[in-house]
């Protein structure tokens, strides 16, 4: 037992892996699922045993084949690693008992056990990003959940899922290989590859060698930017998003985004910050100005978008601004904000797919139009999506304004008062939005085409009124999320010039 | 003068940009699915030019050691190529499998096309 407790980190990446392998040789779907239900249920518990050691004892480094970093590969687990890990772990294990009846209505039988296999793929791919401390692994794991994306997209059920699919392979092939080029001048620099390695090696270089460094620094905040779909990099997700088969947009949508943004904050300040005074890096301005950018913009096209899937997806887009604005800020109520919506916003954005795949589930269609009154037939769903909504706009008592509240005390405390109104006035965008579905789901007669909707079986049911829940719960009690989030954010900062 | 001797005498990084470029325009110019994908290929590989060229040392052995020589070649630079190199076979295969699929449900891989029967049903 005692030896498991040091592998713990080996662990998140070993399990979903080996699961993926033994997935894909399963015939039935139903020993697949129960396979894929294990281990994403097993993986919580792992994050969880981490975050605690974290806790207890500082970062734990984990020396892959035991050889010493900088040589080998270093697995190191800080509070942020900890932390996103079991965000995304933690997400996926609530959602996975929904995927069996959204994935049998929108998938062929024979199909499913190598969803699951993907599914799996992915899972590995995004918590070993989250968990390694190596440049170039990082790159192998951003691929390999990348890769598995691309196919869990392509079996939407629409055929315009596979050319959203292509698209945005293309894109994010385009995106890793920027990452990769950026991390290859930095080996050129420095001789190494080792996340703390760099940090201490970049410092003494920077005298002689700034121009190459800014130059991986660019290449890399693209790369990484093209893959959390920074705007205006984000054109590949509305579309890929909207075709996905259901389930898939609501676990990618609280998991792929999130972990690329986990390693642009990594690269900004535990690599670059950590040698380099902030300042002198031409990001925060940039990031900051593309942030209030993607917040206006992409709600405004929210508001006029007549799919509901669509409508979330650019929801998104704008959502990732409020969390990079927090990056951009670099102070510690801006960077707190921008982590703790980084897990805030996957929970919301998880209930609020969910629920478009419980309607898809009873109705088939997802255009805003045609779900008139749908609230009255599918109470308990819309109730859910109504809380995850108001979440959304940031209303008080939910978690969406406990990340607003630190975000805007960021733009004051950096004495930038358009900011901070820009953060409120963009927030009543996502009332109009919001609003404007809740209005059609609510207040008119149920539609000709809804006569027999009804709340989808428990097995939906319960992920999505328990994600509605953490909404709420983290709303009123910070401990958890916003208690880390700072600690983590604290840590970040105190490590930078 | 200077300039232009600096140029010619790092003339792998030059070729090794102007692969990269190439790629990149090939990607975005094309309108041809599977050419897209040429361009992407090219863009990659051009990256592993970056990669290895740096880890040559001109007279360099591979590093075993023996007493005979004093020079090796960094060997780790060809490691992360193998690795990336995977990553792009697997890149490039998935691609190749989606056009398939797409020619299958569209009758064409041509993008202008698609985009136009995809309006009309």
């Amino acid at each position: 037992m005692s030896a498991a407790w040091h592998h713990l980190p080996i662990l998140q990446v070993i399990l979903p892996l080996f699961g993926a392998i033994v997935a894909a040789f399963l015939r039935r779907p139903g020993t697949a699922f129960a396979l894929t239900l294990a281990i994403s249920w097993l993986m919580p518990a792992i994050a969880g045993a981490l975050l605690w050691q974290v806790l207890a004892g500082g970062p734990v480094s984990y020396h892959l084949g035991g050889w010493e970093p900088p040589w080998g590969i270093e697995y190191r687990v800080d509070l942020l690693n900890a932390f996103v890990l079991l965000l995304v772990s933690g997400l996926a294990a609530v959602m996975m008992p929904a995927a069996r009846r959204s994935i049998d209505l929108e998938i062929e039988t024979e199909r499913q056990p190598r969803f699951y296999c993907m599914f799996l793929l992915c899972l590995t791919g995004l918590l070993g990003i989250a968990v390694t401390g190596d440049a170039f692994n990082a790159f192998v794991f951003l691929e390999i959940s990348s890769l598995s994306t691309y196919v869990l997209i392509a079996l939407g059920p629409d055929r315009r899922a596979l050319l959203a699919s292509y698209r945005y392979l293309i894109v994010g092939t385009i995106g890793a290989t920027f990452y990769v080029i950026g991390v290859g001048l930095l080996y050129l620099v420095t001789g190494t590859l080792n996340m703390a390695d760099l940090a201490s090696r970049i410092g003494p270089a920077w005298e002689t060698q700034s121009r190459a460094i800014l130059a991986a620094l660019g290449f890399i905040t693209v790369g990484i930017g093209l893959k959390l779909a920074l705007f205006p990099l984000h054109a590949w997700l509305p579309n890929a998003y909207t075709y996905a088969p259901s389930w898939v947009t609501a676990f990618l949508s609280a998991s792929a985004t999130k972990v690329a943004i986990y390693l642009l904050v990594r690269f900004y300040f535990s690599v670059f910050g950590a040698a380099v005074d902030l300042d002198l890096l031409p990001v925060a301005s940039f990031i900051t100005v593309l942030s209030v950018a993607a917040m206006v913009l992409a709600s405004i096209s929210a508001v006029f978008e007549l799919n509901l899937k669509r409508m979330l997806a650019y929801s998104s887009v704008a959502q990732i601004g409020y969390i990079t604005l927090g990056i951009g800020l670099q102070n510690q109520a801006g960077v707190t904000g921008g982590l703790v919506h980084i897990v805030n916003h996957g929970m919301m954005k998880a209930a609020l797919f969910l629920a478009a795949a419980a309607v898809f589930l009873r109705v088939r269609t997802v255009r805003i139009p045609e779900l008139a009154g749908i609230g009255r037939k599918m109470p308990w769903t819309m109730a859910a999506f109504s809380v995850a909504g108001l979440g959304l706009i940031g209303t008080p008592g939910t978690s969406g304004f406990v990340s607003k509240w630190y975000l805007v005390l960021g733009a004051i405390e950096r004495g930038w008062w358009p900011l901070a109104f820009l953060i409120v006035a963009s927030s009543l965008i996502a009332l109009v939005y919001v609003g404007r579905f809740l209005e059609v789901a609510w207040m008119r007669e149920p539609a000709q085409g809804l006569a027999e909707a009804a709340d989808p079986p428990g097995s939906v049911l319960v992920p999505l009124l328990a994600l509605a829940a953490a909404t709420v719960y983290f709303g009123l009690d910070t401990g958890l999320t916003a208690g880390i989030a700072g600690q983590a954010a604290q840590s970040l900062l105190g490590g930078t010039r | 003068m200077d300039a232009l001797l600096s140029v010619a005498g790092h003339y792998n990084y030059v070729v090794t940009v102007f692969l990269m470029v190439a790629g990149l325009y090939i990607v975005t110019a094309r309108g041809n699915l599977i050419k897209k994908l040429v361009g992407l290929a090219i863009f990659q590989t051009s990256v592993y030019l970056l990669y290895i060229e740096p880890g040559k040392i001109l007279g360099g052995t591979a590093p075993v050691l023996d007493p005979q020589f004093t020079t090796y070649s960094n060997p780790l630079p060809h490691v992360l190529i193998l690795t990336a190199i995977v990553v792009g076979v697997a890149t490039m295969a998935l691609g190749l499998a989606l056009v398939v699929r797409i020619n299958e449900a569209f009758g064409s891989i041509e993008e202008e096309e698609i985009i136009e029967k995809d309006r009309a049903p």
